[in-house]
């Protein structure tokens, strides 16, 4: 499989400037996933009935991956990033300062922990999850390197609980987006998420949807799938769904300071799905009538995306092409999606980009999406690394 | 300019319309209230007979969840893609500035006026009882 998908891959340059090492020095990676380890690590910050609990219950024997990410799966991590057997990927900050903060010269880092306590069905058990991941990530990760930041991991299925756990992290201003999976308990238009969205904006925090299902429903809009492959290429339908139900359900009419981020979408269909809405809003839009901007418009002022991957076979022209088609250069924002296999060596970005790209993508797209970086950057002590 | 006239107003009742054909050029005819509009019956879009269409009001939102209904029966939408075009102007609702369908000057004369000024329908006699229509191109 792997020797397959090598062999498939066409060489990558590294003599072009703008993708070596170097070039990226100074980025915003906007999506590095952090793996919780085991339940050790969260025990700390349980109560004593949720600690009792795990015992009980035998939570820790629990995995807790994500279903989504399979952890054998050739895409859950990058072969030369792999760790020694029975870790985690992703588990270890030396090893992400090893792959991609030091050599990529990364000035900042947005860590997404996607991890079971998101998708618990039961909302009180969710609620303690996602409070222990948050300090667990605070503690081990954000303490121990200034680079990064990270998104809020929230109860997502209880709006109240989710909003509680946004407004007591939001304190501390490392944390920059709110993470949500894009295939939850509810199309993300839904008036009953908007607390939701109206504690992002109160607190300068992006919405973060990541690739990724609760299962709740089938992962295709067709029925259950068999296979993995079928799972993960379906990702992206979810998103044109959700994007879809954001614009029409007037998320942006409501909040317009609003900003929100699709990690790890793929960005290819976005030509496809923005003709058609926009096409489609011109003949029925008497039943939206607070959305009274193409959805085109829309996502321009509210909506960006982060670049790995972007699921074209010439990926520099693949972004070219759809920044004409969507008449914009600021809504991608650099990824590595590390540990996952995305790309190989050090093309997190295609060759070829003319330089002011390269640099709206790896640095100030990513500084307008998140208003929170800002307080990082200019401010020297942002560059000491613990 | 030439002024053409194309149906009596009685023909016209309020929301109703009338499509009329004027050297070579269909012209969709609607009374909105008592008052007279003439757009072109071609949808700048792709062409349909855009005067067919529905004719609905104007409906806006202040936020999500309102519905704000006014200007009952002053837009039509195209029975082809549903855009909407304001009868008195001609302008789209999505796209006001660019995309719009030709709108007519329309006046209402008296028969005795008309035959005074010579002025004879093409298609049907002028009546000096009867009020009508006219359209200036």
């Amino acid at each position: 499989m792997e020797r397959a998908i090598e062999k498939g891959r066409r060489p990558r340059m590294t003599t072009d400037p703008s993708a070596s090492p170097q070039g990226y020095a100074g980025a915003i990676d906007c999506d590095l996933h952090p793996a919780v380890p085991g339940m050790d690590v969260l025990a700390p910050y349980l109560d004593d009935y949720w600690k009792e609990m795990v015992a009980v219950r035998a939570l820790d024997r629990l995995n807790l991956n994500l279903t989504s990410y399979p952890q054998n799966a050739p895409l859950s991590c990058r072969p030369d990033w792999k760790p020694k057997a029975g870790t985690k990927p992703g588990s270890s900050l030396a090893a992400m300062q090893q792959h991609v903060l030091d050599p990529f010269q990364l000035k900042l880092g947005i860590l997404n922990c996607l991890y079971g306590g998101q998708v618990m069905h039961s909302e009180d058990m969710a609620a303690a999850f996602c409070r222990a991941t948050n300090e667990w990530i605070r503690d081990t990760w954000l303490d121990r390197d200034s680079r990064l930041r990270a998104s809020i991991v929230v109860p997502a299925h209880n709006t109240e609980l989710a909003v509680a756990e946004i407004d007591r992290v939001a304190a501390d201003r490392r944390f920059v987006q709110v993470l949500l999976l894009v295939s939850g308990e509810v199309t993300l238009g839904r008036r009953q998420l908007w607390p939701i969205y109206a504690a992002a904006e109160r607190n300068d925090l992006a919405i973060g949807v990541h690739a990724g299902s609760a299962y709740r429903y089938a992962p295709t809009s067709v029925g259950w799938p068999s296979y993995f492959i079928e799972d993960y290429v379906a990702q992206s339908g979810a998103f044109e769904n959700q994007l879809q139900s954001l614009i029409s359900e007037g998320v942006f009419a409501k909040f317009p300071r609003l900003r929100v981020v699709m990690i790890e979408s793929g960005l290819t269909w976005l030509s496809g799905f923005i003709w058609r809405a926009d096409k489609t809003w011109k003949g029925v839009r008497a039943e939206v009538p607070w959305v009274t901007r193409a959805p085109s418009d829309i996502l321009r002022d509210h909506v960006r995306f982060t670049v790995q991957p972007i699921d074209d076979p010439d990926e520099a022209e693949g972004l070219q092409r759809l920044i004409d088609h969507l008449k914009s250069d600021e809504l991608f924002l650099f990824s590595t999606d590390y540990p996952h296999w995305q790309f190989d060596g050090d093309a997190a970005l295609p060759s070829g980009l003319p330089r002011t790209l390269v640099r709206k993508i790896l640095r100030d797209n990513p500084l307008a999406a998140y208003p929170r970086l800002a307080d990082s950057v200019g401010k020297p002590q942002a560059e000491v690394h613990a | 300019m030439t002024r053409h006239v194309v149906a009596t107003v009685e023909e016209i009742p309020p929301g109703s319309r009338k499509i009329v054909e004027v050297g070579g050029r269909e012209i969709g005819v609607f009374n909105l209230a008592g008052e007279f509009f003439a757009i072109a019956n071609r949808c700048p879009h792709e062409g349909a007979s855009l005067c067919k269409g529905r004719i609905v009001g104007l409906v806006e939102a202040d936020e999500p969840g309102s519905y704000r209904f006014s200007r009952k029966d002053e837009l039509v939408r195209c029975p082809w893609h549903g855009w909407e075009f304001d009868i008195r102007t001609g302008k789209s609702w999505c796209d006001p500035r660019r995309t719009k369908v030709k709108s007519y000057d329309i006046k209402l004369e008296d028969g005795d006026v008309l035959a005074e000024t010579k002025l004879r329908a093409e298609t049907f006699p002028v009546s000096v009882e009867k009020r009508y229509v006219v359209i200036e191109l």
